[in-house]
């Protein structure tokens, strides 16, 4: 919005705390956005904080589109396939990053701080500068007071790094 | 002012600024939103809007008409099938019309992502001869809100505005306009408007079909139906838009009738031979992403105002060889506009080149449109589905275990339910509950089928869907001495919808006395593991009792508790 983009964002409400699949669709435009979902093969990103739920989405994903994924399955069903061959999968079907989110999470100060390392590790992918984006994560906790701002900070530059990192070892 | 909203929270912000006094709504999704979101914003001082939840969604609107009578606005809030349960003072109140605005939010759940019908409100708009109100986008659910507040005024009647799951639960930038104050306490004096003897319902009906002509004149210039025309290489066009009912438009509405003829020749094959789309509501944004992502020569008139403006629509058709109708739910108009002959220029869901169920996406339409799309990859074989599931340590699960046990020894049973999270409970590895039809049906159901011969004749009920349809039919068993169990799995909230505030909370047991089930066999059980024999022994006893028995089950929802204990 402060960047004068126009915004849409999807999502489905209601079953997450029934331990659901739960997806959100985003898309930023310089242009008026028309459908509030995206069209099937033109995602540009899949940002899934867990691995087998980034796999549910690939009708959507753009031929060059990427994935990035945290490794840490949530295994709530019977049937949860094989951790290493959801991760072969995603591996053999886009460029993606896998992030290791818990650790980094721990390491930023809370475990619970893995949605924005998830952040941190797509921020090169967003289209929109680290500076806005740390911006508006220190404005999100700002309430919480500066301890809770910080500890969010570096777990989204954690989360950069990493991503960065990978980008230029595959280069 | 701009904001980030979803689409319930434009429609709430729509009704804050246009002055209402009151909401009035049981929750619902996708509707739940709208109401909660103007629950929030009475923190602010000074902006006295009366909000907490209704019990029912008929008792919400007749509620929201006597504040209408009283002078002052009021909008109440549903899901689509809430409506059957408020549809008769729905149809009643465009015979009796309206004082203060009154705007009905219903919100329709195309695809029953959390339904269990896809029914379109439009054709109740149509039935009640109401204005409806169907907007494509968060800003246009802004100002049609605005707008149905000053619509109803002038034309006196009820005015619904209709939103699919997919734009009350999408956010997008909203810009406000001056906010309007309430009006003033001003009791109708009308005498025979509101008395609905046949004598007087006769004038009153013949009224509301005089003023038919008027709605549709009103439809004619509305600024929600307009004429978007094709300009090559246009790609982008952003429209600038203006609060309440002044907004500019992308196309210009075709008024005059002087048209230019769309050349045929250019598109045949690009399009299907389409060469204009009548796209309703949310419909609009499907065509447009099609549209401009591909470049089609395709001229789109867009209605979001009912009853039909027929001048518009007639000019449209008769523009164009072949159209395509885009309806987000149920093909009404293009029934409508196809005739009992079936114009076979007119495509759509009727004869397939849209599905016929579910909800429209961009991809549906760029085939109907005869673009051909590459096909998206598939979803690898390794994901399995994660459907939603009773949470850990909730309290229905304990229930159903307990259930379970004591209906091993009646093989071939069915225990009758409900609508809830407690419906998780005819899925595996419950399988405990064989029914979900509607609100309150689970005892009514049960009752038949005990009147039938059934035994036992068992239901499971919870405790907001007991007080907002299931008191009735307890009485109905009350006064027939049906043999009946009825369990109220009573977790003190609206759990299925985020957990708001249920009706009859710490007053089942004065509520089933006070019908006449007999004290004795009011048993309240709290459903843990530990309890887990005495729960079981308990059920059993009622169900061997040849008269209606209730048991309450008690134990607050989870999701509640974390969430208080997060705030302490």
């Amino acid at each position: 919005m402060e960047l004068g983009l126009h915004v849409k964002q999807a999502e489905v409400h209601g079953m997450s705390q029934r331990g659901g699949a739960v997806e959100s669709h985003l898309r930023l435009s310089s242009r008026e956005i028309f459908s509030d979902l995206i069209p099937l093969g033109k995602a540009d990103l899949i940002l899934s904080v867990e691995p087998m739920e980034a796999l549910r989405y690939i009708p959507f994903l753009a031929p060059d589109g990427m994935i990035v994924a945290a490794t840490e399955p949530i295994e709530n069903i019977g049937n949860y396939p094989d951790k290493e061959k959801v991760l072969a999968t995603i591996r053999q079907s886009a460029q993606h990053l896998l992030v290791e989110a818990e650790p980094l999470a721990r390491q930023a100060g809370s475990g619970r701080a893995g949605n924005v390392v998830m952040l941190g590790a797509a921020s090169p992918y967003l289209g929109i500068s680290t500076e806005q984006l740390e911006a508006a994560i220190a404005r999100f906790f700002e309430r919480k007071g500066d301890e809770v701002v910080n500890m969010n900070l570096n777990a989204f530059r954690l989360g950069r790094a990493l991503a960065i990192k990978e980008d230029e070892t595959s280069k | 002012m701009t904001k980030l909203l979803l689409g319930a929270e434009a429609i709430a912000q729509g009704a804050l600024d246009a002055g209402i006094s009151g909401v009035y709504a049981y929750p619902g999704t996708p509707s739940t939103e709208i109401t909660e979101f103007i629950q929030r914003a009475q923190r602010d001082p000074g902006k006295a809007v009366r909000s907490a939840w209704s019990t029912n969604e008929k008792t919400a609107l007749e509620a929201a008409l006597g504040m209408s009578y009283a002078g002052k606005r009021s909008l109440v809030c549903m899901k689509h099938v809430g409506l059957n349960v408020a549809a008769d003072p729905f149809m009643n109140a465009s015979i009796t019309g309206v004082h203060g605005g009154l705007t009905i939010v219903v919100a329709d759940d195309p695809s029953m992502h959390s339904s269990q019908n896809e029914q379109d409100s439009r054709v109740y708009g149509k039935f009640a001869m109401i204005p409806v109100l169907e907007p494509a986008n968060q800003q246009e659910a802004y100002e049609m809100t605005r707008y149905a507040f000053e619509m109803s005024e002038k034309s006196r009647l009820p005015v619904m505005l209709r939103v699919p799951t997919r734009l009350s639960h999408s956010r997008s930038t909203v810009k406000r306009g001056e906010p309007k104050g309430q009006n003033p306490l001003n009791p109708s004096t009308g005498k025979g408007q509101w008395v609905l003897l046949p004598a007087n319902a006769r004038g009153n009906y013949q009224r509301l079909l005089e003023k038919q002509e008027e709605l549709v004149a009103l439809a004619e210039s509305s600024p929600f139906n307009w004429v978007k025309e094709w300009n090559e290489g246009e790609t982008d066009h952003d429209r600038e838009t203006n609060p309440v009912g002044t907004s500019n438009r992308d196309g210009k509405t075709d008024q005059g009738g002087t048209t230019t003829q769309v050349s045929n020749d250019i598109i045949d094959g690009v399009t299907n031979g389409i060469t204009g789309v009548i796209a309703f509501g949310i419909g609009y944004n499907y065509v447009m992403e099609v549209i401009r992502a591909y470049n089609l020569p395709v001229e789109v008139l867009k209605i979001g105002a009912y009853p039909l403006p027929r001048n518009l629509v007639s000019r449209f058709i008769e523009k164009h060889n072949t159209l395509l109708i885009v309806e987000e739910g149920y093909p009404v108009y293009e029934e409508l506009l196809k005739g009992y002959r079936g114009d076979d220029a007119l495509r759509g869901r009727l004869d397939g080149t849209l599905p016929r169920t579910g909800e429209l996406s961009p991809g549906l339409l760029a085939k109907a449109l005869g673009v051909e799309t590459a096909e998206p990859n598939a979803m690898p074989a390794i994901v399995k589905g994660r459907p939603p599931m009773l949470c850990p340590g909730c309290g229905h699960r304990d229930l159903f275990h307990a259930l379970n046990e004591v209906m091993r020894s009646y093989p071939n049973h069915r225990v009758f339910g409900d609508i809830g999270c407690y419906t998780l409970g005819a899925l595996p590895p419950f399988n405990a509950i064989h029914t979900c039809v509607d609100m309150g049906a689970a005892i009514t159901m049960a009752k038949g089928a005990a009147d039938a011969g059934m035994r036992p004749a068992l239901c499971v009920i919870g405790d907001s869907t007991f007080t907002h349809s299931g008191i009735t039919g307890l009485l109905d068993a009350v006064n027939d001495r049906s043999p009946l169990t009825v369990i109220i799995s009573d977790n003190e909230t609206t759990a299925m919808t985020g957990g708001q505030d249920s009706a009859g909370t710490g007053r089942f047991r004065d509520i089933c006395r006070g019908i006449g089930v007999e004290e004795k066999h009011i048993r309240t059980v709290v459903p843990l593991k530990r309890n887990h024999e005495e729960n079981v022994k308990v059920i059993r006893e009622e169900l061997e009792y040849e008269g209606v028995s209730v048991i309450i089950a008690q134990r607050e929802c989870v999701q509640t508790a974390k969430r208080k204990r997060k705030k302490e």
